[in-house]
């Protein structure tokens, strides 16, 4: 009773203090945010109040989880929050490529191109990969240390107030409220939240690694691990604000100028290195050997390939730098950095490939290994081309060209988000104890379209790059530049259509999975044709008849 | 201390003890899964992941 009394009481406190902001606001964007953060208060007070159960309650009976079993909602939740979000910023994606290709798409104020571009990648990156990660790292803590979840209130809370970011950061976007930092978008106050959650995650992961029943902490957990610190230590220092009221959405960064840009890249490369490289390594390293059944190619291999890519990684960030205000030996330490990446990459990737080893068969029979395979692979290629894209004399042609746009989706399309649907594809039927998917052949489709999706994008935006940084560079014998700007726009526009056809085949992709998990989870079986089957043909299953003499 | 000498202070530590620490806890780090009997370990530890294979 008293927890129950406590929990409302704290969320009552949330709303009272989100209503004052309201009423104060000093900005319309704020109100508009503190409503919704009120309205998010007064959801948790109604279940903390109509959710518990007070005859146990009266009875002095503590209601405790049934520790016999693993905790899996906020896992289901999970699933379902990422296959949501994945839809929509697949689909915020493909207008903005669209907008890029016809700008009269572009909706003033709040559907234009600079507003939609953030929300698109919140929407994937954090939302769509951030969901994907929280769901899979309690799945996995949970089975490899054979315990359950520590602190099942706090990882619910995890999940409930990760959505409220990730809404929070979007209708932000579409407003207008932005600090302008790639990846680092949202406001001092989201801020302050997500570091609320964050902490939570922590303190769930490592609650649940502590109780754990197996004596080794199986790697992936290692990863997990590495991404949830990292991100917590990135995010606390590159958003180092002070607001300029209580009550209004904007702040000032405490870095400035090029101080400011290192730190800002310094968090940007390693949101890439330990939210979208560790973090879904850590998915790598359980959910392929299990779709597999086969252990890990070199358990050792994925030690090294951790230590390396931790200790190398958090260097990289000034190759975003290359020939700006930052001093040159900065800027040679990260491009050195980075190319000391490819190895531990490459080891990893081979060793996530290797794990196939004496079963490449199952590449042909089973489309879910197919997806991850190819994921891994995807990885392969995108951290070869980010290295050499690095190097300060490759980066003079392809730096603020569509070729870094190019490179970006294909370890966000090829690697984050194939190895995703693989984990999805392994974990719903798992999760709501299903025989098996809805439609394997469906999977296949969603392999086939995603694959040539990201094919058409990496091309297109290849060609796009490497022309722009062509164009820009061209001088006449005079000395002057030979291209203007919209030149070079002008010349895009066939690849930047190529790119948006290929976000739709990816987008398709993606709906094909929303139809097989909501079917899966609606606990229905396609009658289909089996994927592979031994050959069998029944007019030559007959003895030869003598012939007639 | 003022500003620059806490610059200067940290540059220097960086590019000599500090490097040599970080280079040795990393060849520590990379060494540890060769130490004698390991592999047993390792190879333990890559097939735990099967144990549940029942449950999930």
């Amino acid at each position: 009773m008293v927890t129950v009394l406590a929990r409302a009481g704290l969320w009552l406190a949330v709303l009272f203090l989100a209503v004052i902001g309201v009423a104060l606001a000093a900005d319309g964007g704020f109100a508009i945010h503190m409503g919704i953060v009120a309205l998010a208060a007064l959801i948790a007070v109604w279940f903390t109040i109509s959710g518990a159960d007070y005859s146990a309650i009266a009875r002095g009976i503590l209601k405790m989880p049934d520790q016999s079993k693993y905790d899996d909602d906020p896992v289901r939740w999970g699933v379902i929050a990422t296959v949501f979000w994945g839809i929509a910023g697949f689909a915020a994606g493909l207008f903005i490529a669209l907008q890029l290709t016809w700008p009269v798409l572009n909706l003033e104020p709040y559907l234009n191109f600079s507003r939609l571009r953030p929300l698109h990648t919140s929407a994937v990156i954090f939302a769509f990969g951030g969901n994907a990660l929280i769901a899979s790292s309690f799945y996995v803590v949970q089975r490899t240390c054979r315990a359950r979840l520590a602190f099942p209130a706090m990882a619910r809370f995890v999940f409930w107030g990760y959505q409220l970011f990730i809404v929070l950061a979007a209708t932000g976007y579409l407003l207008g409220i932005t600090q302008s930092k790639e990846y680092a978008e949202p406001e001092w106050y989201v801020d302050w939240w997500l570091t609320i959650v964050w902490v939570c995650y922590l303190l769930v992961f490592v609650g649940t690694i502590v109780k754990r029943h197996e004596p080794h902490i199986y790697v992936a957990n290692w990863f997990y691990l590495a991404f949830i610190l990292t991100i917590a230590m990135l995010h606390i220092v590159n958003n180092l604000d002070v607001p300029v009221s209580f009550v209004g959405s904007k702040s000032y960064p405490l870095f400035s100028g090029v101080q400011g840009a290192l730190v800002q890249w310094w968090y940007g490369h390693n949101a890439v290195g330990f939210f979208l490289t560790a973090g879904f390594l850590a998915m790598m390293y359980y959910f392929v050997p299990k779709q597999a059944e086969r252990p890990i190619y070199s358990y050792r291999l994925s030690i090294i390939h951790f230590w390396a890519l931790i200790f190398l990684y958090i260097w990289a960030g000034p190759h975003h730098l290359h020939y700006t205000a930052l001093p040159d030996w900065a800027q040679t330490l990260g491009m050195v950095f980075s190319i000391m990446l490819w190895m531990p990459s490459w080891g990893g990737m081979i060793n996530g490939l290797m794990t196939l080893n004496g079963a490449w068969d199952k590449v042909r029979t089973d489309p879910i290994i197919r997806m991850m395979i190819m994921s891994v692979a995807f990885y392969g290629m995108s951290t070869f081309e980010g290295p050499m894209m690095s190097i300060k004399s490759v980066n003079s042609l392809s730096h603020y060209t569509d070729w870094t746009i190019g490179h970006v989706h294909s370890g966000a399309l090829g690697w984050n988000g194939m190895i995703t649907f693989g984990a999805i594809y392994y974990l719903t039927p798992r999760l709501w104890g299903r025989e098996r998917l809805y439609s394997l052949r469906m999977v296949n489709w969603h392999f086939w379209l995603a694959t040539i999706g990201i094919v058409f994008y990496a091309a297109s935006m290849w060609v796009a790059g490497i022309t722009q940084g062509l164009m820009w560079r061209e001088y006449g014998p005079d000395g002057y530049l030979v291209n203007s700007f919209a030149d070079t726009v002008a010349a895009l526009h066939p690849m930047y259509a190529l790119r948006a056809f290929g976000g739709l085949l990816y987008l398709t992709g993606g709906v094909l999975m929303v139809i097989n998990v909501w079917k899966t989870i609606a606990g229905k079986l396609r009658d289909e044709a089996p994927m592979h089957d031994a050959a069998y043909d029944p007019a030559t299953d007959r003895p030869i008849l003598a012939a007639a003499e | 201390m003022s500003m620059h000498s806490t610059y200067d202070m940290l540059r220097h530590l960086a590019d000599s003890y500090g490097l040599l620490v970080m280079l040795l806890v990393f060849v520590a780090l990379i060494a540890w899964p060769f130490r004698p009997g390991a592999r047993e370990r390792n190879s333990e530890a890559a097939n735990m992941i099967f144990k549940d294979e029942n449950d999930g």
